[in-house]
């Protein structure tokens, strides 16, 4: 689960980190009072979108102005101007796609003087099983480019479970960062609270690009970013109310009530996969017939008929599907119950469309048998190749 | 031969009193007589676990109990996320050698805590996240649908459990059948990756050829595509077919931005195929012709 910016600051000062002082503003009522609360003489806006890229970023309204979704103000009335200009209009980033996302929160903080800029981030490094700290002296560019162009400058430094962020590691990061003095001193400290954030809040990823040595020597969190595992938030019901559904696809916000795992896309035909392996192969061998699927679904291990009925109602909302394939291999889930569910939903919600039903695995004879006696429009398929290319042929008529 | 289990491996079921534990418990009874010899749950230890089909188990307070009374060899996991780690630790402390944790959805920071304790045991964990382990006509353990085997020489790897019946159902199609099918799990820290199971099955002399099953994210299937080159060059090698999904998936939907640096620009499906045809393995590019792009490769 992601969060904003301005929320990935406020738990990290929690835990100690040094962040800017700043105001989160929904509404252009609340802009001057935000405003009023910061000492100046230089503010920042910055549009709270779930998407990186925001600074060189540009919004799609004309009345926004040229400049990015990252703005410096100068006195109190140019921060009201900006936000004004950013406030409810679109910004097209580089990872936003290009209808771009609206903006619908501001953040206002108190500008610094920066010296130098650097990258740091946190994430569990698969490969080792341990949580990595990684960083680079080259901070506030994109970080792929610096990975790709001068890997040498990005260093990684293994954290083992067992002891933590020890003072040597906080130690070694200074020395890769090149950080002295007063920024060396803060180091000492900064990393091992980042650590203690990261693993106390489950995060799945950490990144602060750029951390700041400021003019006065010391360092700061200039941005976050932060990302939770989705597994761990049931013990964290604190992050689970900075969830901003406004962010997410509405069928998507939809399928995680009903803890189904879907992702929307762009083709014609809606699947729906038990096991994640299996859906993706599903997406793929749509496309290796010449269609392309419009969503990822795993309805996962443990559904029951209601749920399978709720993963459809789903998949029919978006108004692309021209044709549905459902294919379920049964291990945990018993095939008896996902012909329950389909027969269920193709009848609630008067399906229109074909429809392809593939079904293998535990009681798979007593879900055909279900199927077939449905009287339902319901194409059977025996194995994967032939359901793909049964529902490709219905679909292009 | 077969690889991790066979008609002799005892095992006991942490977790049997739920719902999911009971069924597949039943089931695995019932396939071939796989030894199920007790449960174990912290309150319920002195009662009796029975069956839907009159079949009845004892229930142990503690791991370490159940394995000293039935000499069990390896547990099976079926408690809920919250708990699934303590579950896999308390399997660690009792020393129980092969321990597969069927739970989806334990948190990854719950694992990289496990995996550091395991590092230090001698203890193997499949899993979690994953389908388990099924050797036909012996013995199964987890949730994969018996039904579907058929005993025979394709050794089956795969880091997806629905795909792992495919191959197992294809491979039976053709009439090849399986010494041993491993679902590795999907979880990015896992207890066992490709290699060793690549090379217990490279060790197996009844495993004859090998299918290993992908996806992207993570390196794990570079890595396992240069050990069997690195074998193959000693002369270690066996017909294998591969197949790696999500060709199609959105980029960054699955994959964090800072998890492709750490792996240096890996993790995209075209990557891991390149990687396995360089090491001669032939990748199917439809997931429904794992079994009969086996046929192709040994007709040559």
């Amino acid at each position: 689960m992601n969060i904003h910016e301005y929320q990935a600051k406020a738990v990290l000062k929690s835990f100690g980190a040094p962040v800017a002082d700043g105001v989160p503003i929904l509404s252009l009522d609340d802009v001057q009072k935000a405003v009023d609360t910061l000492p100046g003489p230089l503010w920042v806006v910055k549009s709270q979108i779930h998407a990186g890229g925001r600074g060189k970023g540009k919004f799609v309204e004309a009345d926004a102005g040229d400049k990015g979704g990252v703005r410096l103000a100068f006195s109190k009335d140019e921060v009201v101007e900006h936000a004004r200009a950013m406030l409810g209009n679109h910004l097209v980033t580089a990872q936003t796609g290009a209808e771009g996302k609206q903006v619908n929160r501001l953040y206002i903080e108190d500008g610094a003087d920066i010296e130098t800029e650097l990258y740091l981030s946190m994430l569990v490094d698969r490969q080792t099983g341990n949580i990595a700290v990684v960083a680079s002296t080259e901070g506030g560019v994109d970080i792929e480019t610096v990975a790709h162009d001068t890997p040498e400058l990005i260093m990684n430094i293994q954290i083992d479970p067992a002891h933590g962020l020890t003072e040597a590691k906080a130690q070694e990061i200074n020395e890769g960062l090149k950080l002295k003095g007063d920024a060396a001193a803060d180091g000492l400290k900064l990393f091992p609270t980042l650590y203690k954030a990261f693993t106390e809040k489950d995060m799945s990823m950490l990144e602060i690009n750029p951390l700041i040595v400021m003019e006065n020597g010391h360092l700061r969190v200039l941005d976050a970013k932060v990302s939770f595992d989705e597994n761990a938030l049931f013990r964290h019901p604190d992050i689970e109310d900075l969830r901003d559904e406004t962010e997410q696809d509405e069928k998507e916000v939809e399928a995680g009530e009903w803890d189904l795992a879907y992702i929307a896309l762009d083709g014609t035909i809606g699947c729906m996969v038990n096991g994640a392996g299996l859906a993706m192969a599903t997406m793929d061998i749509i496309k290796l017939y010449g269609e392309e699927p419009a969503n990822f679904c795993d309805v996962g291990g443990g559904a029951n008929a209601e749920k399978v009925a709720a993963a459809f109602k789903i998949i029919m909302k978006d108004p692309n599907v021209q044709g549905i394939l459902v294919n379920i291999f049964g291990g945990i889930m018993k095939c008896d119950v996902i012909a329950e569910g389909v027969i269920q939903a193709v009848k609630e919600t008067n399906l229109a469309v074909p429809l392809v039903v593939r079904l293998e695995g535990t009681n798979v004879e007593k879900g055909k048998e279900i199927i077939a006696n449905s009287g339902l429009n319901v194409i059977p398929a025996d194995d994967l190749d032939d359901a793909a290319q049964k529902i490709v042929a219905a679909v292009k008529g | 031969m077969s690889i991790l289990i066979n008609q002799d491996t005892k095992i006991i079921v942490q977790g049997l009193t739920g719902k999911t534990g009971s069924f597949h418990t039943e089931q695995a009874l019932a396939y071939h007589n796989t030894m199920m010899v007790a449960g174990t749950h912290p309150k319920k230890g002195g009662t009796n676990w029975n069956g839907a089909n009159g079949e009845t188990l004892p229930i142990f307070t503690t791991v370490a109990e159940a394995k000293e009374v039935t000499g069990a060899d390896a547990s099976v996991i079926y408690v809920p996320p919250a708990g699934a780690a303590s579950a896999i630790e308390e399997a660690i402390d009792a020393e129980i050698p092969l321990i597969i944790c069927i739970t989806e959805g334990v948190p990854v920071l719950d694992m990289v805590r496990v995996k550091a304790k395991l590092d230090q045991s001698n203890s193997r964990l499949i899993g979690p996240n994953c389908p388990g382990v099924l050797t036909p006509e012996q013995c199964k353990i987890g949730i994969m649908p018996g039904s579907i085997f058929q005993k025979g020489s394709v050794g089956v790897v795969s880091r997806s459990g629905t795909l792992t019946y495919e191959a197992v159902f294809q491979t039976s199609q053709v009439g090849l059948g399986q010494t041993t099918a491993v679902g590795i799990g999907g979880d990015p820290v896992k207890g066992t990756e490709f290699i060793d199971m690549l090379e217990m099955f490279l060790a197996d002399d009844e495993t004859k050829q090998i299918i290993m099953i992908g996806e992207i994210g993570g390196s794990a299937e570079e890595e396992a595509a240069q050990f069997i080159k690195d074998e193959a060059a000693k002369g270690r090698a066996k017909p294998m077919v591969g197949f790696i999904a999500g060709r199609t998936a959105p980029p960054g939907r699955t994959m964090g931005h800072a998890g492709a640096i750490v792996s240096g620009g890996q993790g995209g499906a075209e990557d891991k195929i390149a990687a396995m045809e360089a090491a001669g393995i032939r990748v199917s590019p439809s997931p429904a012709r794992l079994g009969t792009t086996m046929m192709d490769v040994l007709k040559g």
